[in-house]
C-alpha cells in the first residue's frame, strides 16, 4: 500500500506508541497529586514540557498542552476574543483557513464580532496591503495559517509578523498544525502570539496537541476547572499523550534536520510528472510546501478517482478530510478564483518523510493508468 | 559575511589595580565554563581585550550565555577581515546590514596600526560613502547613530563591530570570596543570591528541610532553583540540613509567638558551622526590611545575636513588587512560587512577635539545651552538587 494521505492524517510512529503506553501503565498517577507518585509524574510531565519548549525554542511557560488542532485553533479565537472583546471586536483571518479556525470565526459572527476574511491570489497567498487596509483600530485578531491543508501555500508569515509590529495591540495566531516539522518557522524573536500544532500530523496520536501562548498573551479558556496549564486548560493533564505528542515533535524536527531537502526533491519530481500528464491541472503553487500537491483532473469525479485508485491500493485524498462530507466545491480552491469544475474536482497527494522515490514512481504509473481507464469508461 | 566574533568588554575590571590581572582571569575562566557546551568555540585575549571566536558556531545562543556572566559590561559581534580596503569595505557594510532595527549610524575608524596606509578621517568618509550607496533605509547622524560601525585596524587584522549588546555588569563570581546562602525555596532568597553572585561572590546554599512536614517536591524546588543560579555563577555546593526534631523541639518549649525567633536563631547557629567548616566568611539571606514579622529590625537585632559573622541582606531595601521583577527576570520566579510548604510556611504562629528583645528570647531559651539537636543536625547534612549543565535526564528520556 502507499500511502499519499498524510494531510489527513500520519501512519503513527511505533515508539511514540510504545512512549504513550508505558506512560500510561508506569505514570498513571495524577500530577497534581501531592503524594510522591503523583510527584514523580509532575515531573515527568515537567520535563516534557520542557523539551517541547527547546524544540520550539520558546519559554516552558509558553506551552499549553491541549487535544489536537481543532482545540489549539478554538482556544487561541475564542481565547482572545471573549478576553479582549472590550477592546474591539474586529478579527481577521483568511478565505482558505482550515475548518477548525473558519468556523470558530463564523460562531463567532453570531456574537457580534466582524470578521474579515482575506481574499488570497490564484497561489492561495493573502495581499499584504490588503491585510494591512484591513485593520482597524477594532482589531484584536490576526489569525493566518502557515501552510494551507488542501494546495500547500505557504503564507509569509514573518512580513505579517512585520506588519502586526506596527500594532502592538492586535495578537497574531498562526495556524502550523500542517506546516510544523516541514515548513521552517521561528517562534522565538517572532510577532506571533499563538501557534497550533498537532499531534497526528506528524505521526504522533489523535488526541494530542498543543499551543503556543507568548507571554503575556492572555486568553479566556474554553475549560474551567482546577486551573491545570497555567489555568488556561483545565482538566487532568493527558500525561501520555502529552510526552507522546513532545516525542514525535522531536522526531519530526530531527526528520526535518536531516530528510528535508530529499522530501523537497520528491516533491518537485512528482509535480514535474504530474504537470506532464494530460488533462491534469496543478492546483498547488510551485514553491508550496514540500509535500502536499493539489490536482484537478477535468470530467473525473474525484471520489471516483479515489476509488479506483484505492483498488490499486493507493491513499489520496479529495480536499481536506474534514470538509470532503460536507459539499462538493471545494472553498479553498474556489477562494483561489479557480472554475467550479476544477474546485469539485481537487485531489489532494501528501507526502510524509516516509515516502519513497519508489512509491512516487509507482504512483505516477498508477495515477496516469486510473485516469486513462476511467476515461475510457466514461466515453 | 558572517560575525566571526564577539569582542568582550569589562568596565568596573578596568578600576582594579593590581587585582586585574586576576579578575580577568576569572573572568575568561568563567565565560569558558559558561560555553561549555560549544566545544568549537574559544574565549581568547589579546592586547588587552577578550574575544570569543566562534569558530562557524552561530553567535546569538553563545550571547545570550554571555548575558549571564558577571563581570562583563557589553559585547558586540565582531568581523575579523584582512588589512586591506576592499576587505574593510566588505567588512562594514555587512556589519551595518545585519543591525536590522537600525535606521541611522556612523562610522568611526581607530588606526592603531599606523603602517595601514589610509588614515583614519580618509577611511571614515570612503567607508561611510561606500555604506550609503551600497544599503538602502541607513542614513547618517554623527551625533546620535542608531548603530555605530566601529572599525579598529590592528596589527594583524581589522576588526570591525556594530551592535552593542549590554552585559550583566557587576565583576566575576570567584573574585570576591564565599559566601553561605540561606535559601528557603521563596521568591527573596534566590534573588539575593543573584545579587551576591553580581558582586563577584561564590555561592554554597544551606536549604532546612523537615521531612515529612516538608516534601520531595520542596527539596526539588531547592535544587531547581540552585540550578537556575548556576547559570550565573557556575557550580554550587548544597548543604541539606534535616531540621524535624529541632522545629519539633522549639515548637515544643518555646511559646509559639516567639517560636519563629528562635528557629531563625537556631538556623543561623547552624549555618555559622558550615561556614566554619567551609571556611565562609559571611552568611547572605534575602530578607527585606519589615517584609515580615522576623524580618523587623527588633528580629534582626535578636536573630543576629548569635553569630558574629557578617549577615549580607542585600534586598535589605527593596520593595516586594522589586524583588519579585527581578526573579522573574533571572528566571526563578516561576519556580518560586510553586506551591509546596517549607520549614518556614509550616508552624507558623498566628501572631509572630515582631518587636521582640534578646532579654526576652534569652529567658525563653535558657531552660532549653539545643546544642546537642544542633551538633546532629550538622553531622547529618547532605550535601549536594549543583552544576550549570543540562540536568540528565535519564530516567524519562526513553520517554521522550
Amino acid at each position: 500500500m502507499i500511502y499519499l494521505d498524510n494531510s489527513a492524517t500520519t501512519e503513527t510512529n511505533s515508539t511514540v506508541i510504545s512512549s504513550f503506553k508505558k506512560v500510561a501503565e508506569q505514570y498513571f498517577g495524577n500530577p497534581s497529586s501531592i503524594h510522591e507518585l503523583g510527584g514523580e509524574v509532575e515531573k515527568l510531565h515537567n520535563q516534557a514540557r520542557k523539551q517541547a519548549a527547546q524544540l520550539l525554542q520558546v519559554e516552558q511557560k509558553e506551552i499549553i498542552f491541549t487535544s489536537g488542532g481543532t482545540e489549539g485553533n478554538n482556544l487561541a479565537i475564542k481565547g482572545i476574543a471573549l478576553k479582549h472583546q472590550k477592546r474591539g471586536k474586529h478579527i481577521i483571518t483568511s478565505s482558505i483557513e482550515h475548518a477548525s479556525v473558519y468556523e470558530t470565526c463564523k460562531s463567532l459572527e453570531e456574537l457580534g464580532f466582524r470578521i474579515t476574511y482575506l481574499p488570497v491570489n490564484e497561489e492561495g497567498k493573502i495581499d499584504l496591503g490588503q491585510l494591512k487596509r484591513a485593520i482597524t483600530e477594532e482589531t484584536i485578531l490576526v489569525s493566518i495559517m502557515h501552510v494551507n491543508n488542501e494546495i500547500g501555500t505557504v503564507q509569509p508569515i514573518d512580513d505579517i509578523g512585520n506588519i502586526l509590529s506596527d500594532y502592538p495591540k492586535v495578537f497574531f495566531h498562526v495556524d502550523a498544525v500542517q506546516g510544523i516539522g516541514k515548513v521552517p518557522l521561528s517562534l522565538k524573536n517572532s510577532q506571533v502570539d499563538l501557534c497550533t500544532i498537532s499531534g497526528h500530523k506528524i505521526h504522533g496520536l489523535k488526541g494530542t496537541g498543543l499551543l503556543y501562548v507568548k507571554e503575556g498573551t492572555t486568553l479566556f479558556p474554553l475549560f474551567h476547572g482546577g486551573n491545570q496549564e497555567f489555568g488556561i486548560r483545565s482538566g487532568t493533564e493527558n500525561v501520555a499523550g502529552n510526552v507522546s505528542i513532545v516525542r514525535a515533535l522531536r522526531l519530526i524536527k530531527e526528520k526535518e534536520q536531516s530528510q528535508s531537502e530529499q522530501l523537497m526533491n520528491l516533491h518537485d519530481q512528482l509535480y514535474e510528472e504530474l504537470r506532464n500528464i494530460d488533462g491534469v491541472f496543478i492546483n498547488s503553487p510551485k514553491n508550496g510546501a514540500p509535500h502536499i500537491i493539489n490536482v484537478s483532473v477535468l470530467g473525473l469525479k474525484p471520489e471516483v478517482v479515489i476509488h479506483a485508485l484505492y483498488e490499486k491500493e493507493i491513499i489520496i485524498s479529495t480536499q481536506s478530510a474534514c470538509s470532503s462530507k460536507q459539499s462538493d466545491k471545494s472553498r479553498v480552491l474556489s477562494s483561489c478564483g479557480f472554475s467550479d469544475e476544477r474546485s469539485i474536482s481537487g485531489l489532494r497527494i501528501s507526502l510524509s518523510y516516509d515516502t519513497t522515490e519508489n512509491e512516487i514512481k509507482n504512483f505516477i504509473i498508477k495515477f496516469r493508468e486510473t485516469i486513462e481507464q476511467l476515461k475510457e469508461i466514461l466515453e | 559575511m558572517n560575525y566571526d566574533h564577539i569582542l568582550i568588554r569589562y568596565g568596573e575590571l578596568g578600576l582594579k589595580g593590581k587585582n586585574i590581572k586576576q579578575f580577568i582571569l576569572q573572568l575568561q575562566k568563567n565565560i569558558q565554563q559558561a560555553l561549555i557546551d560549544f566545544p568549537k568555540v574559544r574565549v581568547t585575549r589579546s592586547q588587552g581585550r577578550m574575544f570569543i571566536v566562534l569558530n562557524g558556531e552561530s553567535p546569538e545562543p553563545i550571547i545570550d550565555k554571555c548575558k549571564n556572566v558577571f563581570g562583563i559590561y557589553s559585547m558586540s559581534l565582531a568581523i575579523k577581515v584582512e588589512n586591506n580596503e576592499e576587505a574593510i569595505k566588505e567588512g562594514a557594510l555587512s556589519a551595518l546590514t545585519q543591525s536590522k532595527e537600525a535606521k541611522t549610524f556612523k562610522v568611526s575608524v581607530r588606526r592603531a596600526n599606523k603602517r595601514f596606509l589610509i588614515r583614519s578621517q580618509e577611511l571614515n568618509r570612503i567607508l561611510g560613502a561606500h555604506l550609503l550607496k551600497n544599503s538602502s533605509d541607513y542614513t547618517v547622524d554623527v551625533h546620535h547613530p542608531d548603530v555605530e560601525v566601529k572599525v579598529e585596524i590592528r596589527e594583524k587584522a581589522t576588526y570591525i563591530t556594530s551592535t552593542v549588546i549590554r552585559g550583566a555588569g557587576g565583576l566575576p563570581v570567584g573574585t570576591g570570596g564565599k559566601s553561605l546562602l540561606l535559601l528557603s525555596g521563596g521568591i527573596d532568597s534566590p534573588v539575593a543570591g543573584y545579587l551576591m553572585m553580581k558582586r563577584g561572590v561564590k555561592l554554597e546554599m544551606i536549604h532546612f528541610h523537615s521531612p515529612p512536614f516538608t516534601s520531595e517536591r520542596a527539596k526539588q524546588k531547592v535544587l531547581d532553583l540552585t540550578k537556575v543560579l548556576t547559570e550565573f555563577g557556575g557550580t554550587i555546593n548544597i548543604h541539606l540540613v534535616p531540621f524535624t526534631k529541632l522545629q519539633q523541639e522549639i515548637f515544643k518549649v518555646i511559646p509559639e509567638r516567639y517560636a519563629m525567633t528562635v528557629m531563625r536563631r537556631v538556623m543561623l547557629q547552624i549555618s555559622e558551622r558550615v561556614c566554619e567548616k567551609k571556611k565562609i566568611l559571611a552568611m547572605s539571606t534575602g530578607e527585606s526590611l519589615g517584609q515580615v514579622a522576623s524580618q523587623t529590625l527588633a528580629s534582626m537585632n535578636v536573630i543576629n545575636e548569635v553569630t558574629n559573622l557578617p549577615v549580607l541582606r542585600p534586598l535589605v531595601g527593596f520593595d516586594k513588587e522589586e524583588i519579585i521583577n527581578y526573579s522573574k527576570r533571572i528566571g526563578t520566579y516561576d519556580i518560586s512560587v510553586r506551591p509546596y510548604e517549607d520549614c518556614c510556611t509550616i508552624f507558623v504562629p498566628k501572631s509572630p512577635v515582631t518587636n521582640p528583645t534578646r532579654e526576652k528570647v534569652n529567658y525563653l531559651e535558657k531552660d532549653t539545651d539545643f546544642s546537642e539537636l544542633i551538633h546532629e543536625a550538622v553531622e547529618k547534612i547532605q550535601l549536594i552538587k549543583v552544576d550549570n549543565k543540562p540536568e540528565s535526564q535519564d530516567n524519562f528520556d526513553e520517554l521522550l
